[in-house]
């Protein structure tokens, strides 16, 4: 039965986006690689990874200048004055006018975009408007709860998602076909800060299985190390701690990860059924391999690339923080601490935070475009 | 592939542990998430943002002046849950005849949180600080309430007498100076900590003389609070601990209070009430209104400029239905500019009664028999004033449309709609105010003094013997005489109707059944000095 390799909408205007990237980035050679030269290949073909690395790391600083003028102009351009937003309803005329001195809002924008970049070439992220504080200290929490959030969240997403997509396409059109994809179907669909608050219901107030807000046991808070708590409970020792971070960690990752679980079951299914059908699958079956062996070994490998890419991206879209789920969750990440940021028109909080955003949303899918060739010997880095 | 196999084996292994595991410690778990872990009396408080800082001073929201309040202490306290004040880090004060010179008598014995003394010198250094601070933006409050910086200030001296005797020199007698006095903004905090600290004061350090100690500081998660073991008041603070902790969404917060993951939480949605009131486990506890909710008008826009069009509209609004469908109890219908527990509340005002075919005759002798068009505009998000500004709104305009009054609604978002309401650029607008001192003047002056045309008086209201009366309250000491101008004050402005005052929230809070000694205060700001929780 055909179905669209695209698994979403999303997955889809992304996906285009890659090929052409691929496109410029690697060749693929179909030839098949002769046994007597293979260790001066991989030899060779670590040194091109690493030229590749190099270069697209290159080509991130233009990308990156032209993140921050364009987080710069934006929100900029949002109706709203900082100085009102931060001194609220008790502001007296002459409070403004001085706040907006001190914060250097009288200057012309270029002047202010210029003293920013020059700050930023010099490692330094800003001072948070609202709390004073500089923000390359006060982001770093924020980023750890959200990359480990993201993290958890991914893994439960990949294995569900995989499997799910894989059983779909081998029992194609059985009831378990049928069952998987309303799974899918309903995950994408199905509004996360809704499945919070329900999960909330069920598994906390009603069950008391688990905790329902925050990363750790509030009377018992983990000592932060490196603000990734599942670390930093096995750093002091604390496997109780280490315990009550993982509780906390279920229902906040779960909600998290329906979307991309149900988008890389669907991807995983329809690349699964193209290959299932090529002859190499029927020779092996032919030579007598069990069908699970066939499947895992042999046809995940050829059907992976495609679901890589969607795991990429979607990776990078809850490491830009998940505003809704964090709200409900009262989970301290990066998307709740740039969405107040908004609020009180924190400027320098906005831009480094996005620009931060932007920098991970690349790393990571450079990291993908990396691991196409582990999947994929046949892709070259030039 | 082989080796991916095997992981995601060992991982759906493993994660199947973690849930089954998680059903298995739920009997556990359950009891220890009470309040005795570790046999300490941790209260967790749930809110729904951050602190801004913890230096009081530099300061204007409640998220963080409700922290700071347990911190730190003033030189006089607001008593229980009223705005009349009592001594604090004052046993005692004198005022001289002119209503010029306040001389505090200072407690003995206070220590800072570091060790350190609390004695004049401390007093003189703070309120240095702020009067030769020079940042309008950094010392908000006190711009706001003493009038300025250096010469500008009313307070035009502090000096310290003896070890223990302050004394306030005024430029002129400043009646609501004491009850500035008592604003938490107005915390005695520690010399030696904020030149320690300079410029991250607030950020890393907060010291003061309260019954609890700053412990950790978590952004946008928790704020730790640890009992001060040598509080000047003996056998208080009754908890071991105090924890602020942040949960943006009402629901889920009282889902995790449900849960026993915290014990107490403000911004209670009105319509989960009913079930909490059902419920054995909890207990809701109501602030006294300090606020009011109001629909301004523009007065200097036609025909807003007419008083009878302002009070036809006014006999437009059923505040009690409002009140019946919005708030589930929680507010009561306003008819004076200021609520009711504060000093110089005229309650012989009698309010606008709800007469939709008088309010049409009151139109037509305007000389607007066939109504007109107007726009309403409202807050885009709730305040504490107001709940559901959007929905109250379109009530309103509803009712406005039966005496022909047709109001398009309009909102912009926060800020926006602040800077535009200043500018004077609505012909008719929902706002309200939350009381800073629990002073009339803060709130007939700040919001309907011409003075504050510009800034707080967004109705443009201007009359001048209405300024009169503010400015004269202003400088009487003595507090009868004052109320009787403030009356006065709410008179006329009754009669000149530049607004229609609709309510006066009392927001509910809802905590677990053996919290004791909970008082939430008008301000806003809730000291726990008292609160225990019962086994």
């Amino acid at each position: 039965m055909p179905e669209p390799l695209h698994a979403s909408k999303a997955g889809k205007g992304r996906e285009d986006g890659r090929d052409q990237k691929a496109a410029v980035g690697r060749t693929v050679t179909a030839s098949q690689t002769v046994p007597a030269i293979v260790r001066c290949k991989i030899r060779k073909r670590g040194e091109r990874m690493l030229a590749y690395s190099i270069r697209r790391m290159i080509a991130l600083i233009p990308v990156l200048i032209g993140m921050s003028l364009i987080v710069f102009g934006i929100i900029r351009a949002i109706p709203g004055d900082p100085a009102l937003a931060i001194l609220g309803q008790k502001a007296t005329p002459e409070s403004l006018e001085q706040l907006r001195r001190s914060l250097g809002l009288d200057k012309p924008w270029y002047y202010q975009y210029f003293s920013y970049v020059k700050d930023l070439l010099s490692g330094d992220l800003g001072t948070s408007i609202r709390s004073g504080a500089p923000i390359s200290r006060e982001i770093w929490p924020h980023l750890a709860a959200t990359i480990e959030l993201s993290f958890v969240a991914m893994l439960i997403a990949v294995v569900v998602g995989i499997n799910l997509g894989i059983l779909s396409a081998w029992k194609q059109n059985s009831a378990i076909d049928v069952i998987s994809m309303v799974i899918a179907l309903v995950g994408v669909s199905m509004p996360v800060f809704w499945l919070g608050l329900v999960e909330q219901w069920a598994f906390s107030i009603k069950l008391g299985w688990l905790p329902s807000i925050g990363r750790d046991d509030i009377r018992d808070p983990v000592a932060a190390i490196t603000h990734i708590y599942l670390l930093d409970t096995l750093l002091s020792g604390r496997l109780d701690q280490f315990w009550e971070v993982v509780r906390h960690l279920v229902l906040p990752s779960i909600a998290l990860a329906t979307i991309p679980m149900a988008i890389i079951a669907r991807m995983t299914r329809s690349s699964m059924l193209e290959v299932l059908r090529s002859d190499y699958i029927r020779t092996a079956r032919a030579k007598g391999q069990k069908m699970v062996w066939v499947v895992y070994k042999h046809a995940l490998k050829n059907a992976f690339i495609p679901v890589l890419t969607v795991i990429g991206l979607q990776s990078g879209l809850l490491l830009g923080g998940a505003i809704l789920t964090e709200t409900i969750f009262g989970w301290p990440g990066i998307g709740s601490y740039i969405y107040d940021a908004i609020q009180f028109r924190d400027y320098p909080v906005i831009q480094s935070g996005i620009l931060i955003i932007a920098l991970m949303f690349v790393l990571v899918n450079l990291i993908v475009d990396l691991l196409y060739a582990v999947f994929d010997p046949r892709i070259k880095y030039k | 592939m082989k080796r991916f196999f095997w992981l995601a084996v060992v991982v759906i292994a493993s994660l199947t542990l973690v849930l089954s595991g998680c059903s298995s410690s739920s009997s556990g778990d359950k009891s220890s998430s009470g309040n005795e872990k570790g046999g300490n009396k941790v209260l967790v408080f749930g809110r729904g943002a951050d602190s801004t800082s913890l230096d009081p001073a530099v300061v204007t929201d409640g998220e963080s002046l409700g922290v700071t309040k347990n911190i730190y202490e003033t030189l006089v306290e607001y008593k229980g849950q009223t705005t009349d004040v009592g001594p604090g880090l004052a046993e005692s004060w004198d005022i001289s005849a002119d209503g010029k010179t306040y001389t505090f008598h200072l407690r003995k014995g206070v220590k800072f949180h570091d060790g350190t003394d609390f004695d004049a010198e401390a007093v003189v250094y703070n309120f240095d600080r702020w009067k030769n601070g020079n940042d309008e933006a950094k010392f908000a409050y006190y711009v706001s309430m003493f009038g300025g910086f250096g010469d500008k200030s009313v307070i035009q001296e502090t000096k310290a007498i003896d070890k223990y005797t302050v004394e306030f020199k005024l430029k002129t007698p400043f009646a609501p100076f004491l009850k500035d006095l008592a604003m938490s903004p107005f915390a005695i905090a520690s010399p030696k900590a904020i030149k320690k600290y300079g410029d991250k004061y607030g950020v890393d350090a907060a010291v003061g003389t309260g019954p609890f100690k700053l412990k950790e500081w978590k952004r946008k998660d928790t704020i730790t609070l640890v009992k001060n073991k040598d509080y000047w008041q003996k056998g208080k603070p009754k908890l071991d601990g105090l924890i602020f902790k942040v949960i943006p969404d009402n629901t889920a917060r009282l889902n995790a209070l449900k849960n026993g993951e915290i014990d107490l939480m403000d911004g209670v949605n009105p319509s989960d009430l009913k079930d909490i009131k059902n419920n054995k486990d909890l207990q809701i506890f109501y602030r006294p209104p300090m606020n009011i909710g109001y629909l301004g008008f523009n007065v200097e826009k036609k025909p807003f400029d007419n008083p009878l069009v302002r009070q036809a509209l006014n006999e437009a609004v059923d505040k009690q239905a409002l009140i019946d469908a919005f708030f589930n109890g929680t507010a009561e219908p306003a008819k004076n500019p200021m609520p009711p527990s504060i000093g110089g509340y005229n309650d012989a005002v009698q309010p606008y009664e709800f007469n939709l075919d008088h309010a049409k005759e009151l139109l037509k002798k305007a000389g607007y028999p066939n109504g007109f068009k107007t726009e309403l505009w409202t807050m885009p998000n709730p305040r504490p004033y107001m709940p559901n500004p959007d929905k109250i709104a379109e009530a309103i305009a509803h009712n406005f449309k039966k005496i022909g009054v047709d109001a398009k609604i309009q909102t912009f978002e926060w800020t926006t709609y602040l800077e535009k309401l200043a500018k004077g650029e609505a012909p008719m607008f929902m706002i309200g105010w939350t009381g800073d001192n629990g002073d009339a003047d803060n709130f007939i002056y700040t919001l309907l003094s011409s003075d504050a045309i510009g800034s707080n008086n967004y109705s443009r209201y201007s009359n001048k013997q209405v300024d009169s009366l503010l400015k004269k309250a202003q400088t009487v000491t003595d507090e009868n005489q004052r109320q009787e101008l403030y009356k006065q004050a709410q008179e006329i402005i009754h009669k000149d109707a530049p607004w229609i005052p609709l309510f006066h929230t009392k927001p509910a809070l809802v905590g677990k059944s053996n919290i004791k000694g909970y008082q939430p205060h008008p301000t806003g700001s809730d000291s726990f000095v008292d609160v225990d929780l019962a086994d």
